[in-house]
């Protein structure tokens, strides 16, 4: 009895568990505890990159409060509401692609993850018109920012006052490095998706899933806080 | 913790980790955290050797007033250059990244960290961001110093932007082995492993993981709108383009600070085993001294304003930075008390490990206790930016860090190699490197204290004498250095082969895993009885002590208490 569970012991690390298992794991629990802990970890990582950038954004606010009430009326809140909406559809759908694999309905998994790679296209979409719109009318961040001509009804020489350029570059710098995000994690997805259609994730094991679920609301989370801060107030 | 297994590892394993597999593609694709662990310690060195190279070049260049070997911006080049190899490349992931790669698995009874895959990215990561800072010399000069602090860091040539990059790029491998080690420490713990059981390595590691993953991102964001100012001119720090240049020291010391202490706990980590092992008795106040460590990973986030007391900050913001700075000398003093308790207590077996150990405890007070003068504000307006700082900071991070270091590497060397290095050189180069170091930074402490400027090139000829006295010291430092740089290579070769345990200590490294240890660390996973220094529980230690250097004599079990 004693020595075949030594021997059973011994034969654990090449035999007798599941394939998505590391050897330096004892249990698929454990992976996914400890997978699932280091991704929040990860979060916070990002928070913290993140924070600095809002930290700027209070500050040059606090200093300046009636150039950037004014510089955020040529931010279109209708754009930026549309995509507030678009990501909010894209995190349910993330979220209910997990709760799919839970059930072992692969099918669903995938239809819910293609919903979020549009969502997320459609996002990166409407980024760029709002960003080449105002390209084209001068308004760059920093030094190139030289606004002239009307834009959607507004007289830009009105707009070209001292630290117009700040809010500018804040916004740039804040929406570019969250868009960034949304890029990576529209990689993270097709990846994703073509390991769903290979069939890789059931409900036994579909870590990267739900690890990249929170990414994803995190993603979320910050584009909730810079669409009232740059567009709203 | 039984005698057999003990026993059973005593004996020198024909398959090791450093054996089992030896091709150079095993090696730069392993996932084993300890050939992690030991490239990490070959990179580490040499960006040691190159820094170190550059401090004795600026010593040897103000051994007289005037220029002696090299020009003003040669003498720029140098100091910076040697500050940022010193913090990025070597000091951050130093410990950390070798030891606490190597030892923190074992440790915990795990078979490898949580996510080695991770570990192996964040070392090919720290090497890019080295390659990153070193490709800086080809674009052109590096001076301004470590700090980078705008707008002169706007102003300076091109190569600052590789600088910063590169920093930005090692960055990421910090935070990265941080995340790993938390998840470790949380998840990978062996049966019986509580946290009141965990050695106080693991838990000063544990402490400097939180900090480097809460503030690195920090230098990282700072870093990246530092490299988009010059880029695009968004205007942030830079006082030309409306920007703020106090806002950037903000950010730069928000990580910077802590930063300190991804320094010097690790530091107090390795202490702290050492002071339990080579005492032979339980580390005084255990629960003190490992929740300490917490307190100062906490504490340290909220002191960085103490490095601005000069640079227009409020009166209300310095005077509470000021405050806070002070508290930090509660949770340090508590560490340093308990070791001293720790030593009266037992019953010191002076091995080299140890005499580091107390070298560290007489160079580390003297850099905690200068750490407080500075924080006291009217102190700090006479004292800031003068040699008085530079021998602070260098006495915690030389005479503590690095210090530590070393005790930490002679400590665990047997484990990493199988080879007992040269007790006797040990004890001369413990002896050249003390005695070298207090020789090169004290003078310091005096000059500053009488107003010679840091980072000056030429200085006023009565400061002649410290700083000469203060590059002989170097030279000291330095053939000490090479001297441990000289044994241990040597022992790689010819040194004695070394049993499982020959320090005689109860964490699992020694305990549960041969020298070197197998490839997957042990061959059954432990199960965990007692606590890391319970040396009353521990009876087979010195029933079938392993011997070895002495070890047999030196403890008696009369020790053990009932």
């Amino acid at each position: 009895m004693a020595q075949t569970t030594v021997a059973a012991l011994e034969s654990q690390d090449h035999h007798a568990h599941p394939a998505h298992l590391q050897h330096h794991f004892v249990s698929s629990e454990q992976q996914f505890d400890a997978a699932k802990m280091g991704m929040w970890l990860f979060l916070i990582t990002e928070i913290l990159l993140f924070s600095g950038m809002f930290v700027a954004y209070t500050v040059y606010r606090v200093w300046h409060p009636e150039v950037f009430e004014l510089s955020a009326e040529l931010l279109d809140w209708k754009l930026g509401g549309l995509n507030t909406l678009v990501l909010l559809l894209s995190s349910f759908t993330v979220a209910y692609g997990i709760n799919r694999i839970q059930h072992n309905d692969r099918k669903g998994l995938i239809i819910n993850l293609v919903i979020t790679l549009l969502c997320a296209a459609t996002f990166m979409v409407v980024k760029y018109f709002e960003y080449t719109g105002k390209f084209a009318v001068g308004i760059f961040p920093g030094g190139g920012f030289a606004p002239t001509g009307v834009y959607h009804g507004h007289e830009l020489s009105h707009f070209d006052v001292p630290y117009a350029s700040q809010f500018f570059s804040i916004y740039y710098v804040m929406t570019g490095i969250h868009g960034v995000h949304v890029l990576v994690g529209m990689g993270i997805f097709v990846w994703l998706l073509v390991k769903a259609i290979r069939g890789r994730f059931s409900s036994e094991y579909y870590t990267p899933v739900e690890l990249s679920g929170l990414y994803w609301h995190l993603v979320d989370i910050i584009w909730i806080f810079l669409f009232p801060l740059l567009y709203l107030i | 913790m039984s005698g057999t297994t003990l026993a059973h590892s005593a004996h020198q394993p024909e398959v090791n980790y450093l054996n089992h597999t030896k091709t150079l593609k095993s090696w730069l694709f392993t996932l084993d955290h300890k050939r992690i662990g030991l490239m990490y310690l070959g990179a580490v060195a040499l960006a040691f050797l190159a820094g170190g190279i550059l401090a004795l070049l600026v010593r040897i260049e103000l051994l007289a007033p005037g220029q002696t070997i090299m020009g003003p911006d040669a003498y720029n080049q140098s100091f910076t250059l040697h500050a940022v190899l010193m913090i990025f490349a070597f000091i951050i992931p130093a410990v950390p990244a070798v030891m606490g790669n190597f030892v923190l698995p074992i440790q915990l009874g795990a078979k490898d960290v949580a996510f080695p895959r991770l570990n192996l990215a964040s070392f090919y990561i720290y090497l890019l961001g080295g390659v990153i800072v070193l490709s800086a010399l080809f674009v052109g000069r590096i001076d301004g110093g470590w700090t980078f602090y705008a707008p002169y860091s706007e102003r300076v040539g091109d190569s600052i932007l590789f600088v910063t990059l590169g920093v930005f790029v090692m960055g990421f491998s910090s935070i990265l082995t941080g995340l790993n080690f938390i998840v470790t420490v949380h998840k990978m713990r062996a049966p019986g492993l509580t946290w009141t059981r965990l050695p106080l390595f693991v838990w000063s590691i544990y402490s400097t993981s939180i900090v480097q993953v809460l503030a690195t991102p920090v230098i990282g964001i700072t870093m990246v709108l530092l490299f988009l100012e010059r880029a695009l001119k968004i205007g942030i720090f830079d006082p030309a383009l409306g920007g703020d240049p106090v806002l950037f020291q903000h950010f730069f010391w928000f990580y910077s600070h802590p930063a300190v202490y991804i320094m010097i706990l690790p530091a107090f980590g390795i202490v702290s085993d050492l002071m339990g092992t080579f005492s032979r008795h339980q580390v005084s106040g255990y629960k003190f001294v490992a929740l300490s460590s917490v307190a100062i990973a906490f504490l340290g986030f909220m002191v960085w304003g103490h490095h601005m007391f000069v640079s227009g900050q409020s009166a209300t913001s310095s005077i509470v930075f000021s405050l806070i700075t002070y508290l930090i000398g509660i949770p340090t003093g508590v560490k340093v008390l308990n070791w001293v308790t720790t030593m009266y207590r037992g019953s010191i077996w002076l091995q080299t490990p140890m005499l580091y150990a107390l070298a560290f405890l007489f160079t580390f007070s003297i850099g905690g206790f200068t750490g407080i003068m500075l924080g006291v504000l009217a102190i700090d307006v006479h004292l800031h930016d003068t040699y008085f700082v530079v021998a602070h900071f260098h006495y915690v991070m030389m005479g503590g860090n690095v210090i530590a270091a070393l005790g930490g590497l002679h400590y665990w060397w047997p484990k990493m190699t199988g080879r007992m290095f040269n007790e006797t050189a040990g004890r001369v180069a413990a002896a050249l490197v003390f005695i070298g170091f207090n020789l090169t930074f004290f003078p310091q402490f005096i000059m500053g204290s009488q107003g010679m400027p840091r980072r000056y090139y030429d200085y006023l000829p009565e400061f002649q004498g410290m700083h000469q006295l203060s590059t002989y010291g170097s030279w000291v430092l330095a053939a000490g250095l090479f001297l441990i740089l000289g044994y241990l290579l040597w022992s790689l070769v010819k040194g004695e082969r070394a049993t499982a345990n020959p320090w005689g200590a109860l964490t699992l490294e020694w305990t549960h895993a041969s020298s070197p240890p197998d490839m997957h660390n042990f061959h059954d996973t432990p199960v965990v009885t007692r606590g890391p220094y319970d040396y009353h529980l521990a009876p087979e230690l010195f029933v079938t002590s392993p011997g070895g250097d002495g070890a047999a004599e030196q403890v008696h079990p009369t020790e053990t208490k009932a």
